[in-house]
């Protein structure tokens, strides 16, 4: 506005009002359709996958063999799924995925508490507790978070066995919880961290020791880091193939290593449809927990201001 | 009257950085002692240290008699208060409180009774079935001092305790906390950055710099006779007006252009040479009633600040700045010449080199 306007308004007193007023209205440009037009193709070029899995999996042999393979199954059947489930070969053995599930379901029930229980009293300790050399500790397990599996696997072979633990249910909870460790640490010493200091010292004044004030006061604050930390830990230890491969043994051995099996016999046809459902099958319980706990997930990530 | 802590030769260090080093602090029974000082003196590291959540490096603590130097902050016979009120936001205001008790296993008759006593004080009987985060924050510092209160200790230890809070729940929870002293008569340690509460709730203040108690007296000797320049210039607001100068006999020669007369100022260790006089801008002033004060001049004015109660101007004699202040019917403004005069007595006098009184 220049001087000679603003003189002319402030002279006359009147304001014009026939300008701008309330909110902006949403203007629909041909920028913005392009965005979403593209937003919209690559999501379905990523779903196409799926897409096919799913009606791979639902088709007969013999219709797969025509090679539609976007089509819609001409003849719905829901053998190939329950094949997969029950009756699919591995090896010699032919139970299906479901052995497999079902010790995939023990590995992850076990190993996550347990990776949970002690990176939350590591975090604990190592945000309150400090003492000489506990950034040292710290450090050198974070380090830990940078090693690659494959690097420590043959003495980690070497130890499980000099302890009888190699190819047994605790010898696998036992390196899911090592490899969790130093990502779980971090993460609820960073969350520890965050609290108010002074949320500690007032509970030393009340009388409370190391236990009390991790259980009563602590633990309970910790609630939606956990949230955080099991679906990490649940998702990372389902997805889990080679250290289910290395150190489960036949007894234990998981479900991806189990579909690996199913996938990868050799002997008599391709079963295409059974694969792609021991697939989704095998796929099936991560993508449970995210669509379950996704609003939690973005919860614990925000949790940095849980204050009181 | 009886001494109820007491600090012995205190050092705390941080690895090569020293906190602390050699401090010696009497407080005595019942008194209200506000450790007072910038970011950094060391004022709330001390304050850690009684509670016995820093161990400190060297020296004593004693607590009511009871040396309790090695001892857990629970065994001290404290009860502490936090800047960020420190409220456990998963329990009840009620738990809150009783928290501490509970961990030591009280009966929950005698729970309940010290719970339902320290909430009566404190007036938060409607709240106590709410949580933290349902609370405003006068509420929660009153609970958080009610965490205190609860413990039913000889000592009351408060860490900035009012800084979280706006201006007026500041003022109101001040007097509050100075009613609860004169209620209960406990010893009462106090930290704060804040001149003004320290200068309201104290019987004593200690002013801290690099870990060093400045001055230790009550707020009038505090205000009227600072020991060092330090002290002069961090109590009062604004700050006092610090004029350079030589001295030689009771003459203070500024910058030759000056020589104001020192008449009524009591020297403690009169030393000619360099020296500052410090004079309060509440203890100059203008018009008619400077004709009768020791010293006089003409100034020019440069700044008027109206602050509503009175006015704070800004002027220069002999070449350095000078504020004082007059009541708000005095009419002042830029450019104007005035009289203005004050009484060297009520001054305070530095030597320029140590920074002492003299």
């Amino acid at each position: 506005m220049t001087a000679e306007a603003i003189s002319s308004r402030l002279a006359s007193g009147v304001v014009d009002s026939s300008g701008p007023r309330g909110p902006k209205p949403k203007t629909v440009t041909v920028g913005r359709i392009g965005v979403y037009a593209f937003l919209i193709l690559s999501a379905l070029f990523f779903l196409m996958p799926l897409w096919v899995m799913v009606v791979t999996s639902l088709k007969t042999m013999p219709e797969i063999r025509e090679g539609h393979l976007f089509n819609w199954p001409a003849l719905l059947t829901f053998d190939p799924w329950l094949k997969a489930w029950d009756t699919a070969c591995t090896g010699r053995d032919c139970n299906g995925l479901k052995p497999g599930f079902w010790n995939s379901v023990k590995i992850t029930a076990l190993s996550v508490p347990v990776s949970i229980v002690i990176a939350m009293i590591n975090g604990y300790a190592l945000s309150f507790w400090k003492y000489k050399g506990s950034e040292l500790l710290f450090g050198i397990l974070i380090f830990g978070a940078f090693v690659p599996y494959q690097v420590v696997i043959y003495p980690l072979i070497i130890g499980m066995r000099e302890l009888s633990l190699f190819g047994t249910l605790p010898g696998i909870v036992i390196v899911h919880t090592i490899f969790g460790m130093p990502i779980l640490t971090l993460l609820y010493r960073n969350f520890f961290a965050s609290l108010p200091i002074e949320l500690f010292k007032a509970g030393r004044v009340d009388g409370a020791g190391f236990w009390g004030i991790f259980f009563r006061i602590m633990l309970p604050m910790s609630v939606p880091i956990t949230i955080v930390a099991i679906i990490l830990q649940v998702t990372g230890i389902w997805n889990d193939f080679l250290f289910g491969t290395v150190f489960a043994g036949r007894e234990n051995m998981p479900m991806t290593v189990q579909l690996n099996n199913i996938v990868t016999t050799t002997t008599g046809i391709r079963e295409y449809n059974v694969n792609m459902a021991a697939t989704i099958l095998t796929a099936a319980v991560p993508l449970v927990v995210y669509f379950i706990s996704g609003k939690w997930f973005v919860r614990g990530i925000a949790a940095g201001a849980v204050k009181g | 009257m009886t001494t109820s802590v007491s600090i012995k030769d205190l050092s705390l260090n941080f690895g090569n950085v020293k906190v602390l080093e050699s401090l010696d602090l009497e407080v005595a029974q019942g008194e209200f002692i506000v450790l007072l000082g910038p970011s950094g003196c060391g004022k709330s590291t001390l304050l850690n240290c009684i509670a016995g959540l820093l161990d400190v490096s060297d020296g004593q603590i004693f607590i009511s008699g009871k040396n309790v130097t090695w001892d857990e902050p629970k065994d001290r016979g404290i009860g502490m208060v936090f800047q960020s009120y420190a409220l456990y936001p998963q329990m009840t205001v009620e738990k809150n409180l009783s928290f501490g008790l509970r961990v030591a296993r009280m009966p929950k008759a005698e729970v309940d009774a010290r719970v339902k006593r320290a909430s009566e004080i404190l007036q938060i009987e409607p709240l106590l079935q709410r949580k933290p985060v349902e609370l405003s924050g006068g509420q929660r510092q009153r609970v958080a001092i009610g965490r205190a209160l609860v413990r039913d200790v000889d000592v009351f230890l408060f860490d900035e305790p009012l800084s979280n809070l706006d201006a007026k729940l500041r003022n109101d929870l001040r007097i509050e906390i100075k009613r609860l002293h004169a209620r209960l008569k406990n010893t009462m340690i106090y930290v704060t950055h804040d001149q003004i509460e320290a200068m309201t709730l104290a019987d004593r203040i200690a002013i801290m710099k690099n870990g060093v108690i400045q001055q230790l007296a009550d707020p009038h000797t505090i205000y009227n006779k600072p020991v060092n320049l330090f002290v002069a210039g961090f109590i009062g607001s604004p700050s006092m007006n610090f004029i350079k100068g030589d001295l030689s006999g009771t003459t203070l020669s500024v910058d030759g252009q000056a020589n104001i007369p020192l008449t009524n100022y009591q020297f403690a260790n009169q030393t000619n040479g360099a020296s500052i006089l410090g004079i309060r801008p509440e203890h100059i002033v203008v018009g008619d009633e400077a004709r009768k004060m020791p010293v006089q001049m003409e100034s020019e004015i440069e700044i008027v600040e109206p602050m509503g109660a009175d006015t704070v101007a800004w002027t220069k004699i002999a070449g350095q700045s000078l504020t004082f202040r007059a009541a708000a019917e005095v009419h002042l403004e830029p450019g104007q010449k005035v009289l203005i005069g004050f009484d060297p007595g009520r001054g305070s006098v530095f030597n320029a080199a140590s920074g002492n009184r003299i």
